[in-house]
């Protein structure tokens, strides 16, 4: 029945940071229920591409397997998405490949997304509790706000919304839509809170907030469907108030 | 303002699209339409406007100064982006483009258009009726213009629902969606008057 079917993968491949890519076609037999990741694996057990002709293994980044790690972002038929839920029967063949192009390359499918974690921690995307004693329990968060503070949280640092913005490019150094929607987590935390004009000050630094173009495509790109524009907007109004304080001179916190 | 000083600019040139150039624009087209009603009343409205006191300080920081730093921080602004309406087509998205070329048309626009009227003023010609009425006599001058018009108040409306979100205004979704109706209106009708004005002068 299926013994014969194959699908057809069309990859763009680079070997290394400084090497130009070239597109690679490889044929992989059909088996029920296969993800992009297992069509790889398959490629990775017999590097053997369309012609026949015997390659290397394409190489790709891939962890948790279930959608919530971001490791395993490419662009799937032109639409930058995680490879682990690509399922093969969803997709239209052939099925193309490419790296994100927003990140270097490493190779092949496999790019650095070290820029994210860089600004993660520029913004301090965390709540400070360490300290040389005990500092006792914080504030209590109330329940509602807990769980609109969930939604933000489900971001997994896979840089999609990154690949979808027309102003994070080469030529800006916007930080993009992901880190910004973490300084308005961990600024509505109540222990986060007590650094909240520190995170705005931040944002407010070159390659910050204001390079927001409103385009608008990482709320629509979002694969945890993060509200990422109203945060956007909602810090909008956060850093202009905090730069009138910063200016006529009000307490800054 | 040692730090910040992006933020500081990108606000500016939020700040300045509105007020004075976004007013400005308005009270102009306003007074161009006075030519649907007559010669009499457009040469009227114009010696108004050019005999008001100290015309050449209020040209200066209200016309000529924002207008230049917002056009060219826009242009540095408008070559920074890497369009990509083609995998992303959506709405949104594609009023983002627009903005960009609305807005690097627009600048080419006003260049010439100063050129055509102010500066032509100041080497001694008369600003009225007459002057408009032959630059819009040749139908290719009359179509740039049009053009022109048409892209300045698309990325003056545009720009308002920008500027309500760049200043916080306007945050949530639905918010959003209804400044797009308003300043969707907003266009309709400032396009009328400024398309209908020019006509005018045919």
């Amino acid at each position: 029945m299926s013994d014969n079917k194959v699908i057809r993968l069309i990859i763009k491949r680079k070997n290394d940071v400084n090497s130009p890519s070239y597109e690679e076609t490889f044929e992989i037999p059909y088996r029920k229920n296969m993800n992009v990741i297992s069509a790889l694996m398959e490629i990775r057990r017999n590097p053997v591409n369309a012609n026949g002709e015997e390659t290397t293994p394409v190489a790709w980044d891939a962890s948790c397997l279930e959608e919530v790690c971001g490791a395993c972002s490419m662009v799937i038929n032109g639409e930058a998405r995680q490879s682990c839920t690509a399922l093969i029967d969803q997709l239209e063949q052939p099925v193309r490949l490419e790296p994100m192009s927003t990140f270097p390359v490493v190779r092949d499918l496999l790019i650095d997304r070290s820029r994210m974690f860089e600004s993660l921690k520029k913004v301090k995307a965390w709540i400070p509790i360490d300290g040389t004693y005990d500092l006792g329990p914080g504030p209590r968060m109330a329940e509602p706000k807990r769980q609109w503070a969930y939604e933000l949280s489900k971001c997994m640092t896979c840089g999609v919304c990154l690949e979808a913005c027309p102003n994070v490019n080469s030529k800006s150094d916007f930080m993009g839509p992901a880190p910004l929607s973490q300084v308005r987590l961990f600024n509505s935390h109540p222990t986060g809170e007590m650094n909240k004009a520190e995170r705005l000050n931040t944002i407010m630094d070159d390659g910050g907030i204001t390079d927001c173009g409103n385009s608008q495509n990482c709320v629509e790109v979002c694969p945890k469907g993060i509200p990422l524009t109203t945060s956007i907007a909602s810090l909008n109004r956060e850093t202009t108030i905090q730069s009138f304080k910063d200016f006529f001179g009000s307490d800054k916190i | 303002m040692s730090t910040n000083r992006e933020f500081f600019y990108r606000k500016l040139h939020s700040l300045l699209g509105v007020i004075p150039i976004g007013a400005f624009l308005v009270v102009h087209l306003l007074v161009n339409y006075q030519a649907v009603y007559g010669v009499e009343r457009y040469n009227q409205a114009t010696q108004f406007m050019t005999s008001l006191p100290f015309v050449y300080v209020l040209e200066i920081f209200l016309i000529y100064l924002p207008i230049l730093f917002h056009g060219i921080y826009g242009l540095y602004i408008a070559f920074q982006a890497r369009h990509n309406t083609t995998t992303y087509g959506t709405f949104r998205n594609w009023m983002f483009r627009f903005q960009r070329i609305t807005g690097v048309i627009t600048i080419i626009f006003i260049a010439w258009h100063v050129w055509d009227t102010r500066v032509q003023a100041m080497l001694g010609a008369e600003v009225n009726y007459q002057m408009v009425a032959d630059i819009v006599a040749n139908p290719l001058a009359l179509i740039l213009y049009i053009i022109g018009i048409v892209a300045a108040v698309f990325h003056f409306a545009n720009g308002l629902w920008a500027f309500a979100v760049t200043w916080g205004i306007t945050v949530t979704p639905r918010s959003q969606v209804i400044s797009t109706y308003v300043t969707l209106g907003i266009f309709v009708v400032i396009t009328f008057v400024g398309v209908r004005a020019i006509l005018a002068f045919v």
